[in-house]
């Protein structure tokens, strides 16, 4: 009996969580560094382990079956998805995990609401508020995520899909959710308003999304990702529970810096975003006015080997366009080759190259490069003009040099790889198309660059048997 | 636990998290997303104390739901982070 009562302790169970909240935030921070960030996941994950084995003791913890039973089912699901997915599939699979994270809350603020009623009526402000909050935010947050995972999946159309009166309907629906709210606070006791906000939170989401082009789409993510994390906390203050106070604040924090730092990144204000309607081929005023046919330089594989062979210093910046065509393992042959012959090869990173910012750096580790490899922008951009040959794979908007030179470009302004000022630039290209944000690119023009038509994968293979048989 | 000894470990821990996390390296910014992404299946401790005190069919039956959607988020979501972070290799 000893035992039992010394293990179920409060105050025992508050210093498991302590340790818990030691283990998050001494993971967060070996996080910072590629060498310890393995570590840092893991002692994180450590740190969750303790949370909810400390969880379990609490004495009014019980139906261990029907624990076991979720507990079951989501492992089932989690570990074969997170085993099997692609890297290239990252984006959607972190919504999908997001997603169902706020699925969690906003079920369990229903239920907790449930039980309330049922043992007497509305609970007291301080805990109906933060159920309420987590409900709306945490029922945004899933059906968000799910739209999010379908337009990145493409099983919705990654295009922006707008209803006329859309900020309108918008505002109408938060309107419901707070009015709601506010019914229930002020003394109504009612489930029917509280699955009101549910339904109204859940199309919120739903219609929040649905604009929003694919481009956008990371910084979405990563919004809902604070926002689950938010609503986590505002759980944890409803059931008077510590652990999911701190947990979720930290991730609510971080993701919000996340997300400033991709629209920075992007040079797009939050608020832009979420108007939507960029980044999927919409409109791009003052991009494709002239409408003349401008003369490009193209050049085939023999070429493009001799300059890459022949010079110094070659710097890499690819593109989501790499990724899609597989080319990532070419490249890096590719660059051993160079490298064997005494070149210089590094791989300049723009902050949201690939789908979501880190995401290129996920997919070259994935083909062997090394990171020390992989420059950030702000430190490969004053190196450019020491470049013999900037290598542009499947990398279109970031390269674009009207961000820089244009004022008038819907583009201007965002932060780009500077790869106009090598001694020469090759651009890989499947066919003269424009981006993803739909602009044209005087890159392609420019008196240094050549272009080399075809399947990024194809052409990388053919440039790197032509070095060889130099 | 009373609600300004919460709100104050509410704020602590934001800024915590604010300092902690505005010094990773862009490198690593989708392996931190994933990772934080799992720290929030947290939630899935809500679903185990809820659960002690939930009566009927339908409350269980949301609940069993919400906790194996957490368990999806925590264990997932640091799974597909290792994988990730398994692949960042230094030049030898």
């Amino acid at each position: 009996m000893y035992t039992a009562s010394f293990l179920q302790d409060p105050d025992f169970i508050r210093v498991l969580y302590i340790f818990a909240f030691i283990c998050f935030i001494l993971g967060l921070r070996l996080l910072n560094h590629p060498r310890t960030a393995r570590r840092g996941n893991r002692v994180a994950a450590v740190g969750m382990a303790i949370a909810v084995i400390a969880t379990l003791l609490i004495e009014s913890v019980g139906d261990y079956g029907l624990i076991a039973l979720g507990v079951a089912i989501g492992t089932a699901v989690g570990v074969p998805a997170a085993r099997s997915v692609k890297m290239t599939a990252m984006p959607q699979m972190v919504a999908l995990f997001n997603g169902v994270g706020g699925g969690a809350v906003a079920l369990i603020s229903w239920v907790e609401y449930r039980e309330a009623l049922e043992h007497g009526g509305n609970p007291a402000l301080e805990t109906l508020i933060p159920i309420l909050f987590a409900a709306i935010i945490g029922s945004v947050s899933f059906w968000g995520s799910n739209i999010a995972f379908g337009k990145l999946q493409e099983i919705l159309p990654g295009r922006p899909i707008q209803l006329p009166g859309q900020q309108f309907i918008n505002i109408a629906l938060l309107a419901i959710c707070i009015g709601c709210s506010v019914v229930i606070a002020s003394g109504t006791e009612s489930e029917g308003l509280f699955i009101v906000i549910l339904v109204a939170a859940a199309i919120l989401g739903n219609m929040f999304v649905l604009p929003i082009g694919g481009a956008d789409m990371p910084v979405v993510i990563s919004l809902l990702n604070a926002f689950t994390g938010l609503s986590a906390a505002a759980a944890g203050l409803a059931l008077d529970n510590v652990a999911l106070i701190v947990a979720g604040m930290l991730v609510g924090a971080s993701g919000s810096i996340l997300t400033m730092l991709m629209a920075e990144a992007m040079n797009r204000s939050i608020l832009n975003i979420f108007k939507g309607g960029f980044g999927g081929g919409g409109t791009a005023p003052g991009a494709t006015g002239d409408g003349e046919e401008k003369p490009v330089r193209s050049t085939d594989a023999a070429d493009v080997a001799i300059q890459l062979a022949y010079a110094s210093k070659v710097v890499v910046a690819p593109g989501y366009g790499l990724a899609v065509a597989q080319a990532q393992h070419a490249v890096r042959d590719l660059a051993n080759a160079l490298e064997k012959r005494g070149v210089e090869v590094v791989y300049a990173i723009h902050p949201v190259a690939g789908r979501m910012p880190g995401h290129m750096n996920v997919l070259l580790a994935e083909a062997d490069v090394p990171y020390d490899s992989l420059k950030e922008m702000d430190e490969i951009n004053p190196e450019f003009p020491q470049t013999d040959v900037a290598l542009v794979i499947g990398a279109n908007d970031v390269t674009n040099p009207a961000a820089r030179d244009v004022a008038d470009s819907p583009i201007y302004g965002m932060p780009i790889l500077d790869v106009d000022k090598a001694a020469a630039v090759i651009v890989l290209k499947r066919s003269m198309n424009t981006g993803f944000a739909g602009i044209d690119n005087p890159l392609f023009y420019a008196e240094n660059t050549s272009l080399l038509f075809g399947d990024a994968k194809e052409s990388v293979q053919k440039v790197l048997k032509a070095v060889e048989d130099l | 636990m009373d609600l300004i000894t919460e709100l104050t470990i509410l704020v602590l821990a934001a800024f915590v998290g604010f300092e902690v996390i505005s010094k990773v390296p862009n490198t690593l910014h989708t392996p931190l997303m994933s990772a934080t992404n799992a720290i929030h299946g947290i939630v899935l401790l809500g679903g185990l104390i809820v659960i002690g005190e939930a009566t009927g069919f339908l409350d269980d039956f949301l609940l069993v739901i919400a906790i194996a959607f957490g368990t999806i988020n925590v264990v997932g979501g640091f799974l597909v982070t290792d994988r990730m972070l398994e692949m960042f290799k230094r030049r030898d």
